[in-house]
């Protein structure tokens, strides 16, 4: 259990929350630039000191203003991923990574060399210098540094930002390594939705130095009171088992939880059984009165309608709606709306292209 | 031989002031230089018009002051006198106080501006990988600001070897303990002895001139932070 009370304020601006986190799994700080997500992680690893604050991560507490303790960052178990890899010029590639591993007692590392480089894949770029890496390689090492400190927090500030999305496509499932095989709780800070949909267990919406919501991913997502339903990469995470693969086709079918329904997705070949994340935008979830057969659309799920509710866009709606539990967002025209006469309650096929499932 | 032994004993003399000089202030200059470059205090503008004081200032003026201070009547000849040391006017370790003020600048400007350079996120990556502060400076900052030292080294040395106004202040004319090169070259000159001042001051200007070839050169490549 990770708990973080700050209270903090400088000209212009005030952060104030009260956050209960899991103890493991990647939770995400999500909000626009300004909302207080990297002061945040800051405060934790005491690299900023909140004027009141109140920080304990699992069994440690770094900081508590109410008895004057705060202990300073170099004291903190954490690791921390700076948004420029940072990595420090004058040392190679491997000085970088031993820099932290080799101040840690030997008792405490749980991360060694050989297993942090072969996780980022940069065993072939020990002997270099920073300078002569891209920026990937960079991150990768930044990444590989701070694991192999053995923290008990991982912070990620914003670790793709820099980024094209060439490179940030090469480093996403290296974090899904991350996070399918370290037991370390990560706190990921991010104004990408698609990131934080691809990586994140529970999610914190922070705007205005505020925590709007705080929650599981799945739920929290697909919750049309916050401004999260909104933007334009908008969607649902839905999580399942790989029931199925036509290699022909290459098309995965996905078997969703507690239900027998499944939807079939275009994706690289997977093992049955294994667990697979999928994002559905909002926008690719179109909706029909009957189970349409003689379409190009492979997904009609049966659903109800939960609620709607009216878009940014004075043209669309968002429709939230439950297939067997799993939530769903579709955004579809007021017109639509209208012409399907959609009401809460309702039962409904939803209808996915098999292309647009982002896994 | 064109050099006299006296001209030997000067250049001995100037070398040892020089070096002990730049030993003395890029330890007490880091720390100041490291002040400057990450406070936010008030006190950082008054301090680093202190430091840089002697860019503008006549020498005499400096050597006017030490004079009275070192003296036996001013606060640092009291102190000296009731150690049982005497007054340290027209000594060599009064030589090396005004040597240190007077070149302070050209020591603690660069290493400030190194250090600025630096930035605070390297020291901020550094804790986070478990290095308290004293770690810090050892193993990122001073090897990060490695050229602002080879500067201020060589720029503190050399401003040093041609230090002449408070010499004369403080420390007068005595062989073998002020008598520096800048000093034994006047005196050549007074005395008509054209010949030994063009060895002398030659021997200062080719001096002078490959030292700064070499610090101007060696600035071509800079090794950015990544």
């Amino acid at each position: 259990m990770i708990h973080t009370r700050l209270k903090l304020r400088y000209s212009g601006f005030a952060l104030d929350v009260d956050l209960q986190l899991p103890g493991r799994g990647v939770t995400a700080l999500y909000g626009h630039s300004g909302s207080g997500k990297t002061t945040c992680l800051r405060c934790i690893a005491g690299l900023e000191k909140a004027d009141q604050g109140f920080i304990q991560v699992n069994d440690e507490v770094w900081q508590d203003s109410e008895k004057h303790l705060f202990v300073p960052p170099h004291k903190r178990a954490v690791g921390y991923v700076f948004q420029e890899a940072s990595l420090f010029p004058h040392l190679s590639v491997l000085a970088n990574l031993e820099f932290g591993l080799k101040r840690i007692p030997k008792a405490h590392r749980r991360v060694d060399m050989a297993h942090a480089t072969e996780l980022l894949g940069i065993g072939h770029l020990l002997d270099r210098h920073p300078q002569h890496l891209s920026g990937g390689e960079r991150q990768r090492i930044g990444i590989a540094r701070a694991l192999l400190t053995s923290p008990k927090l991982l912070l990620m500030d914003e670790p793709l930002a820099a980024l094209d999305s060439q490179r940030k496509n090469e480093i996403l499932p290296y974090l899904q390594r991350l996070h399918d095989e370290l037991d370390i709780p990560v706190l990921y800070v991010s104004h990408s939705q698609d990131e934080v949909a691809r990586l994140a267990d529970h999610i914190v919406l922070l705007s205005n130095g505020k925590a709007l919501a705080s929650g599981p991913i799945g739920e929290t997502l697909a919750r049309l009171d916050l401004p999260l339903a909104m933007g334009d990469d908008a969607g649902v995470v839905i999580e399942g088992h790989v029931s199925a693969y036509d290699a022909d086709y290459q098309l995965l079918t996905l078997q969703l939880p507690n239900t027998d329904m499944s939807i079939r997705v275009a994706h690289a070949p997977m093992v049955q059984g294994q667990a697979l994340r999928c994002k559905v935008h909002a926008r690719d979830v179109s909706l029909s009165l009957q189970s349409v057969e003689q379409s190009s659309i492979l997904n009609r799920l049966p659903v109800t309608v939960i609620s709607e509710m009216g878009a940014d866009n004075a043209a669309h709606v968002l429709v939230r709606l439950d297939a067997a539990g799993t939530p769903l967002l579709a955004r579809i025209t007021r017109f639509s709306r209208d012409q399907l006469a959609i009401h809460p309650g309702q039962q409904l096929w939803a209808q996915i292209k098999a292309v647009a499932v982002l896994a | 031989m064109m050099l006299s032994s006296a001209d030997f004993a000067a250049i001995w003399l100037t070398l040892k002031l020089a070096s002990l000089t730049t030993v003395i202030l890029l330890v007490i200059g880091t720390p100041i230089a490291l002040w400057l470059s990450r406070t936010s205090s008030w006190l950082r503008g008054p301090v680093g018009a202190i430091v840089a004081l002697p860019l503008v200032l006549p020498p005499t003026v400096i050597g006017f002051y030490l004079l009275l201070a070192l003296g036996p009547h001013g606060f640092i000849g009291q102190f000296t006198q009731s150690l049982g040391l005497g007054t340290l006017t027209f000594s060599f370790a009064g030589l090396v106080i005004g040597s240190v003020l007077y070149s302070m600048p050209f020591v603690v400007q660069p290493l400030q501006n190194a250090f600025s350079a630096i930035g605070t996120r390297p020291l901020e990556v550094a804790a986070t990988l478990r290095a308290n502060p004293w770690d810090t400076f050892f193993s990122v900052i001073l090897p990060l600001a490695r050229p602002g030292f080879i500067t201020a080294s060589i720029l503190g040395f050399a401003h040093t070897v041609g230090e002449f106004g408070v010499v004369l202040m403080i420390g007068g004319n005595i062989p073998d303990k002020t008598r520096v090169v800048s000093v034994q070259i006047y005196d050549h000159v007074e005395a008509m002895e054209y010949a030994q001042a063009h060895w002398l001051a030659g021997a200062m200007l080719v001096f002078s001139f490959a030292v700064l070839l070499a610090l101007y050169s060696s600035r071509k490549t800079k090794t950015g932070w990544s």
